[in-house]
C-alpha cells in the first residue's frame, strides 16, 4: 500500500492543476490563474467564514500558484490562521506555507511565534515537530529572541522523544547560524556533545551537524567531542554491513553519518592522546583498505557510498598532513581513480589530489600522475572536469615541471571553453613567471598567451611583463627582438601593440643596429598598427613615439611630421590631441639634454605581491589560492630580481612587499593613486617649466589616463609615482602636504545628494564615506562615517573643511577634529553643525589625508551642502500660488532651463525626487496634471526666500523645463543649476 | 548546509522549489532558470557535479543534481557537504517518493505537491539533514498519513474523483520514472 493516500486530496485543487495543464498557451494560463487568484481573494475577503478545508485548499491552491512562478501576496494571515487549528493536516499545511512563502522580516513573525509557543508547549510530538521545522525553515532573529532559550531545553531534555531531538538540534543549529549572539552556552553544551553517543542514529545524524558547527566556532569548549566522534566512527567502521540495520545504505554501514563524523574530525588537529590517534589511524586504515576489498554490490549507489566515505577519509588525512604512510596511500587511491570509468570519481580525484599536493609529503607522489593529468585536461568530455584537471595542473606546478606544464596549458588554451579561459590565462602567467629561470622563456610564454588568448589576457598580466623587462637589464634586448617579431604579424592583439609600443620605446635601442630593425623600420611598424587601436592603446604609442626621439634622434622628423598632422594635433579626443600637442612642442623646444632627463628609462619597479596572482584570488574568491601560493610567490619574486640568491636580499624584499602599499596592486601605480593626490612636487619643475614655455597648449593633465608618461608630468604624492622613486627623491622631497584639488567626480556625488539626506558620499579602494544629515529652519547636522575597507590602519587622519569663494561668509559649518588613526575594519564618525547664514551657491570642501602605509592619500570632495536643504516646505491653493508666482515676475527673478531627461521620466521617481528637494509638492495647483508645482521658503540666518517651481515635463521628447521663481534671483539661479541634473 | 533543492522537468517547468536561504520570488525563479539552463545542457553521462551559477553564489557552491527520466533533481551545496554523500541522498529522496507513492511519477509530484514537500521535510530541514533511514521516513509519512484520514470525514468523500482527473491528461507523460540503470526496486532490506 502507498504511504501516500493518493485519493485523499482535494478536489478543487485537482481541478485547478488540471485546468492549467490543459491550458494551450501561457496567456491562457496566466487567465486562468488570475481568475483562480480572484475567486481565492473574494473567498478570503468574504463574509461567509471559512471553514478549515476550504482555507487549507485555497493555501494549498495558492502554493501551486507560487511554483507556476506566480508572486503570492495575500493569503499569508489564512495561512497563520490554519496555524491554531486543531487539525493536524490544516496546522501542516500552514506551516508549510509560512516555511516557503515567509521572509525573515514579514510582518507576521510575532502571531506566527505565538503560534509556534503553543504547539512548543503541547507534549504532542508531531506538533512540536512542525513548530521546529518551521522556526529552522524561517529562522528570524526575532524567531530567535523567542525560543532560542527554549530549544536547547528540548534537546537535551531527558523525556524527549528521539524525532524531536533530532528537529530541535536542526532547529538550533539554524538559529545558532543566523543569530549566534542569541544562542548562549551554558550546561546544555556539554551535554549536546553526548548526542554523539546517543542510540538512535537519526539523533546523532542531526546532532553531528549542531555540533560541527559549534566546533567550528568554539573548538576549545567541545573539544571532547573528537574522541567521542572517533568511538563512534570506529564502532561503525568495524561494523558488519548488517549491524546498523536501517541505516545500512546498500551494504555500507551508515554512509552518511560516517562521512560527517570525519568532517568533524577535520576541524581539529590529530588527537593528542594516543589511544584515539591509534584508533583513528586504524579507522582510516580500514577505510583505505576496504577500497581494494570487491564491491559488495554491482549497484552504483554501493560504490558512491563506499567512495563518499573514502573521499572524507582521504580529506582528513590531508588535513591532518602528518601521516606520511596514510598520504601516499591517499594519493595511490587517487591515482586510482584518475582512471576509473566513472566520470564523478575522476572529478572527486583530481579535486582532492589539488589538495594532495600542497603537502610535503605527497608532492612528489602527485607529480607522477602528471601524464593522466595532461591527457584528462585533453580527451575529458565534461567541461567541470577539464577544469578541474586544469586547477591540478596548476596546484602541482614546480620548477622540474614547469616547461612542460605551462606548454600543456597554452595549448590547452587554444581550444579552451570561453568559461574559464580567462583564469586559465592568470594561471598561465602566475607560473610563467613563478618558475621561470630562464626570461626569455617568460617573455615567450606571455607573448604567445596574447597571440593565443589575447582577448582574455586581463591588463594585470600585460602591466606584469612591462614590469619584469623593466627590472630585469639581461632580457631588454631579447624581449624588444621578440616583441618586433611578433609585431610582424599581419593581424596581432591590440595587447600585443601596447607591450610592443611600451618596449620598443623603452628598449628599441638594443635591436637598433640589425638594419632589419632599424629605427625607421621600428617606427614604421609600430605606426602601422596605429589607426587600428584604440584611445588608450594610441595614447601610448604617442608616448612611445617621443621615447623614439629621444633615443634615435634620426626618427625626429618623420615623427614630427605624424604629430604634426591633423589627425592627431587636432583629434577629437582630448587625451591623443592634448599628448600630441605637448609632444611635438617638447621635441621642439626642449635641448637634447633636457629631452633625455625627461625621457630618461623607466626607472626599476618596486618589487610587490604579483598583481595577477591578486586577480586570480579575487576570481576565485578567498581561501582557493592557499597562503603559500603567496608566500612561494614572494620567495619566488625575491629570487627573480636577487638572481637566485637569497638571504638579506629576500628579507628586503619581502620587507618591501609588506611595506608597499599596492591598493590596486596596479602594476604601473596609474590610476589607483593618481586621482587623489596629484599635487606637482619638486621634481616635476623642470616639466612644468617645459611646458609653461610652450604656452597655452598646457593645460593640466586629464586625470583618467592610461598612459605611463602623465607621471612624468605630474609626478604624484604617493609612493606609486615612477619618476619620484626613480630619481632617488622620495625621500628627499616631502609630498605635497596641500590639500587636493577637488576631485572631478566631485560635483557629480554632490549633485547625487540634492534631493536625499542619506547615502555612501564616496569609496574608493582604502575609504568609504558615509552621511547622515538633518536640518531644521537654517540649521543642520550631518554626520560623516568614514570607513577604513582595508585591514591596515590609516594613520595621520585629518579632515578639513574649507569654505571656497565667498562661501566664508555664507555658511559656518564647526567641527571637532577626529581622531588621527583609524584601525583596518574600522569606522569613525564626524559630527558637522551647519548654519546658513545667508543664501549661497558654491559648496563647502572637505579634505582628506591620512597615511596607508607610507603613502599620503590626500583627497578633496565637495560636502553636499546645497541650497534647498534649508527649504520649509509651504502648502497653498492653486489661487495663491499662481498669485504668488505673478508677483515673482521680474526677469530676473525666474530661472528657466529646458533640458532632455537623463532619467526616466517615471512619475513616482519624479515625486519622490521633488519631495526629497525641500519643498512641499502641490496637488491640483496646475491645469496641467502632468506637470508638477513646488513651494516653499528658504531659511537663512539672515533672511528667507520664498521660492516656487514648476516642471513640465514633455515625455514625448524626454524633455522638461523647469521654471524658478524665487524672491532673490541668486537663489533662483542656483536652484535651477543644481535640480537640472536631478532629472 | 544545502541552500535550495529544487525539482524541474526536462522542459526546465518547476515542480518543487524549496530554498533555505532566503531569496525574493522573482531572483527564485531567476536562480531556477539559470539552474535549468546549466543542466540540462549536459550530457547524460558526464559528471553529476557542476559549480553554482553567478546568481547562487558561484564557485562557493556546487550542484549536485541527478536526472531521473523526466526530472532533475537539483541540490545546491556549500563545501561542507560530501558531493557524493548528497547525490546518495537524493537517491533517497527518490526512492523514499516511490516508496510513497508507489512509482512514483511527474504527475504525482503535481497532484501530491503538498505530499512532496512532507516527505522532503522528513529528510531535510532548514538546509541540514535530519534524516537518511528510509524506514524511519516512511513510518513517518505513513503516520502523518493515518492522521489525514482520521480527520478526512466528510471531506475525503470527494476525494475519489481526483484519480479520474488524473488519467484524463496522460498522454505525453510516462507512467513511471524510469530509473535506467539506477533501478529502483527498492532493496530488499534484511528484516533485523
Amino acid at each position: 500500500m502507498p504511504a501516500v493516500s493518493k485519493g485523499d486530496g482535494m478536489r478543487g485543487l485537482a481541478v485547478f492543476i488540471s485546468d492549467i495543464r490543459n491550458c494551450k498557451s501561457k496567456e491562457a494560463e496566466i487567465k486562468r490563474i488570475n481568475k483562480e487568484l480572484a475567486n481565492i481573494r473574494s473567498k478570503f475577503k468574504g463574509d461567509k467564514a471559512l471553514d478549515g478545508y476550504s482555507k487549507k485548499k485555497y493555501v494549498c491552491k495558492l502554493l501551486f500558484i507560487f511554483l507556476l512562478g506566480h508572486d503570492i501576496d495575500f493569503g499569508h494571515m489564512e495561512a497563520v490562521n490554519l496555524l491554531s487549528s486543531n487539525k493536524y493536516t490544516e496546522k501542516q499545511i500552514g506551516y508549510l506555507f509560512i516555511s516557503v512563502l515567509v521572509n525573515s522580516n514579514s510582518e507576521l513573525i510575532r502571531l506566527i511565534n505565538n503560534a509556534i509557543k503553543n504547539d512548543l508547549s503541547s507534549r504532542n510530538p508531531t506538533f512540536m515537530c512542525l513548530a521546529l521545522h518551521c522556526i529552522a525553515n524561517v529562522g528570524s532573529r526575532e524567531m530567535a529572541e523567542a525560543f532560542a532559550s527554549e530549544i536547547p531545553r528540548i534537546l537535551v531534555a531527558g523525556d524527549t522523544m528521539d524525532s524531536v531531538k533530532q528537529s530541535a538540534a536542526l532547529c538550533l543549529l539554524r538559529l545558532y547560524k543566523t543569530s549566534p549572539d542569541l544562542v548562549l552556552m551554558g550546561e546544555w553544551t556539554s551535554r549536546v556533545v553526548h548526542l554523539l553517543n546517543d542510540q538512535h542514529m537519526g539523533v546523532v545524524t542531526a546532532a553531528i551537524s549542531l555540533i560541527t558547527c559549534l566546533s567550528q566556532k568554539n573548538p576549545d569548549e567541545f573539544k571532547t567531542c573528537v574522541s567521542l566522534a572517533v568511538s563512534r566512527l570506529s564502532r561503525i567502521v568495524s561494523s558488519a554491513s548488517t549491524d546498523l540495520q536501517d541505516y545500512t545504505y546498500y551494504f555500507v554501514p551508515a554512509p552518511w553519518l560516517s562521512c560527517k563524523l570525519l568532517r568533524l574530525l577535520q576541524c581539529y588537529p590529530p588527537p593528542e592522546d594516543g589511544a584515539v590517534k591509534g584508533r583513528l589511524v586504524e579507522c582510516l586504515e580500514t577505510i583505505l583498505n576496504k577500497a581494494q576489498e570487491p564491491p559488495k554490490s554491482k549497484k552504483v549507489q554501493h560504490s558512491n557510498a563506499k567512495n563518499a566515505i573514502l573521499f572524507e577519509a582521504i580529506s582528513l588525512i590531508i588535513h591532518y598532513d602528518s601521516e606520511p604512510n596514510l598520504l601516499v596511500r591517499a594519493c595511490n587511491q587517487l591515482g586510482q581513480f584518475l582512471q576509473h570509468r566513472e566520470t564523478n570519481l575522476r572529478y572527486l580525484a583530481l579535486e582532492s589530489m589539488c589538495t594532495l599536493a600542497s603537502s610535503e609529503f605527497s608532492h612528489e607522489a602527485v607529480k607522477t600522475h602528471i601524464e593522466t593529468v595532461i591527457n584528462a585536461l585533453k580527451t575529458e568530455r565534461d567541461v567541470s572536469v577539464r577544469q578541474r584537471a586544469a586547477d591540478l595542473l596548476y596546484a602541482m606546478c614546480d620548477r622540474s615541471n614547469a616547461k612542460q606544464i605551462v606548454a600543456e596549458m597554452l595549448s590547452y588554451l587554444e581550444t579552451a571553453d570561453y568559461s574559464i579561459r580567462e583564469e586559465m590565462v592568470l594561471k598561465v602567467a602566475i607560473l610563467a613567471e613563478k618558475y621561470a629561470v630562464d626570461y626569455s622563456w617568460y617573455v615567450d610564454t606571455i607573448l604567445n598567451l596574447i597571440r593565443i588568448a589575447g582577448d582574455y589576457v586581463s591588463e594585470e598580466v600585460w602591466y606584469r611583463v612591462i614590469q619584469i623587462v623593466i627590472n630585469r637589464d639581461d632580457v631588454q634586448g631579447y624581449a624588444a627582438k621578440t616583441v618586433f617579431e611578433a609585431l610582424q604579424a599581419p593581424a596581432c592583439h591590440e595587447n600585443m601593440v601596447k607591450v610592443g609600443g611600451y618596449i620598443l620605446g623603452e628598449f628599441g635601442n638594443l635591436i637598433a643596429g640589425d638594419p632589419r630593425s632599424s629605427p625607421l623600420v621600428q617606427f614604421n611598424l609600430l605606426h602601422s598598427k596605429f589607426h587600428l587601436c584604440s584611445v588608450p592603446t594610441r595614447a601610448l604609442l604617442l608616448s612611445a613615439y617621443i621615447k623614439f626621439i629621444n633615443l634615435f634622434p634620426e626618427t625626429k622628423a618623420t615623427i614630427q611630421e605624424v604629430l604634426r598632422c591633423d589627425s592627431q594635433i587636432r583629434n577629437s579626443d582630448v587625451e591623443l590631441q592634448q599628448r600630441a600637442v605637448e609632444y611635438l612642442k617638447l621635441s621642439s623646444i626642449a635641448s637634447t639634454d633636457v629631452l633625455a632627463t625627461v625621457l630618461e628609462e623607466m626607472p626599476p619597479f618596486p618589487e610587490r605581491e604579483s598583481s595577477i596572482l591578486a586577480k586570480l584570488k579575487k576570481k576565485k574568491g578567498p581561501g582557493t589560492v592557499s597562503v603559500t601560493d603567496l608566500e612561494d610567490s614572494k620567495r619566488e619574486g625575491g629570487e627573480l630580481n636577487g638572481g637566485g640568491e637569497r638571504g638579506p636580499d629576500t628579507a628586503a624584499m619581502a620587507s618591501s612587499n609588506a611595506s608597499t602599499p599596492s591598493p590596486s596592486a596596479d602594476l604601473l601605480g596609474i590610476r589607483s593613486a593618481a586621482p587623489v593626490g596629484a599635487a606637482p612636487a619638486s621634481a616635476g619643475s623642470l616639466l612644468v617649466d617645459v611646458f609653461s614655455e610652450a604656452g597655452p597648449a598646457a593645460p593640466s593633465a586629464a586625470v583618467n589616463d592610461d598612459g605611463f608618461l602623465r607621471d612624468l608630468e605630474q609626478p604624484t604624492a604617493t609612493c606609486d609615482s615612477l619618476l619620484v622613486e626613480g630619481s632617488g627623491d622620495s625621500d628627499s622631497a616631502p609630498p605635497s602636504e596641500d590639500p587636493a584639488p577637488p576631485l572631478p567626480e566631485a560635483d557629480e556625488l554632490l549633485n547625487k545628494f540634492v534631493c536625499k539626506n542619506n547615502g555612501v558620499l564616496f569609496e574608493n579602494q582604502l575609504l568609504q564615506i558615509g552621511i547622515k544629515s538633518e536640518y531644521r529652519q537654517n540649521l543642520g547636522r550631518m554626520y560623516l562615517f568614514y570607513g577604513n575597507k582595508t585591514s591596515v590602519q590609516f594613520a595621520s587622519f585629518t579632515t578639513t573643511v574649507s569654505y571656497p569663494g565667498e562661501l566664508q561668509s555664507q555658511l559656518n559649518v564647526q567641527t571637532k577634529p577626529v581622531e588621527p588613526l583609524v584601525e583596518g575594519g574600522a569606522q569613525i564618525q564626524q559630527v558637522l553643525n551647519i548654519e546658513c547664514l545667508t543664501d549661497f551657491s558654491d559648496a563647502p570642501l572637505l579634505n582628506i589625508k591620512f597615511r596607508y602605509g607610507g603613502a599620503l592619500q590626500n583627497l578633496t570632495l565637495k560636502l553636499p551642502v546645497t541650497i534647498n536643504k534649508f527649504f520649509q516646505p509651504t502648502e497653498m491653493t492653486s489661487h495663491d500660488f499662481f498669485q504668488r508666482w505673478k508677483q515673482l515676475s521680474q526677469p530676473q527673478q525666474e530661472a528657466q532651463k529646458i533640458f532632455k531627461a537623463n532619467h526616466g521620466m517615471d512619475t513616482e521617481v519624479l515625486k519622490a525626487k521633488l519631495l526629497g528637494l525641500g519643498s512641499a509638492l502641490l496637488d491640483d495647483v496646475d491645469p496641467n496634471p502632468e506637470n508638477y508645482v513646488c513651494a516653499g521658503v528658504i531659511q537663512t540666518k539672515g533672511q528667507q526666500v520664498g521660492c516656487l517651481l514648476r516642471l513640465e515635463p514633455n515625455s514625448q521628447a524626454q524633455m522638461y523645463r523647469l521654471t524658478l521663481r524665487c524672491s532673490k534671483d541668486s537663489v533662483s539661479k542656483r536652484l535651477c543649476e543644481l535640480l537640472a541634473e536631478q532629472f | 548546509m544545502i541552500k535550495s533543492i529544487l525539482i524541474f522537468n526536462n522542459h526546465g517547468k518547476p515542480r518543487l522549489i524549496r530554498f533555505y536561504q532566503y531569496f525574493a520570488e522573482d531572483m527564485q525563479q531567476q536562480i531556477i532558470r539559470e539552474i535549468f539552463h546549466l543542466v540540462s545542457k549536459r550530457d547524460d553521462n558526464v559528471c553529476n557535479f557542476l559549480e553554482g551559477g553567478s546568481l547562487i553564489g558561484g564557485s562557493d557552491y556546487k550542484l549536485i543534481y541527478r536526472h531521473y527520466a523526466t526530472l532533475y533533481f537539483v541540490f545546491c551545496v556549500d563545501s561542507s557537504e560530501s558531493e557524493l554523500g548528497i547525490l546518495d541522498l537524493i537517491q533517497v529522496f527518490v526512492e523514499t517518493l516511490d516508496k510513497c507513492f508507489e512509482n512514483v511519477c511527474e504527475l504525482d509530484l503535481i497532484f501530491h505537491m503538498d505530499k512532496v514537500h512532507y516527505i522532503l521535510q522528513e529528510v531535510v530541514m532548514g538546509g541540514m539533514v535530519l534524516e537518511t533511514n528510509m524506514n524511519d521516513i516512511v513510518a513517518q509519512v505513513e503516520l502523518q498519513n493515518r492522521m489525514e484520514k482520521s480527520e478526512g470525514g466528510l471531506s475525503a468523500a470527494p476525494a475519489r474523483a481526483v484519480s479520474a482527473v488524473k488519467n484524463m491528461n496522460l498522454p505525453e507523460m510516462p507512467r513511471n520514472i524510469n530509473i535506467g540503470d539506477i533501478n529502483i526496486k527498492v532493496p530488499s532490506l534484511s528484516p533485523f
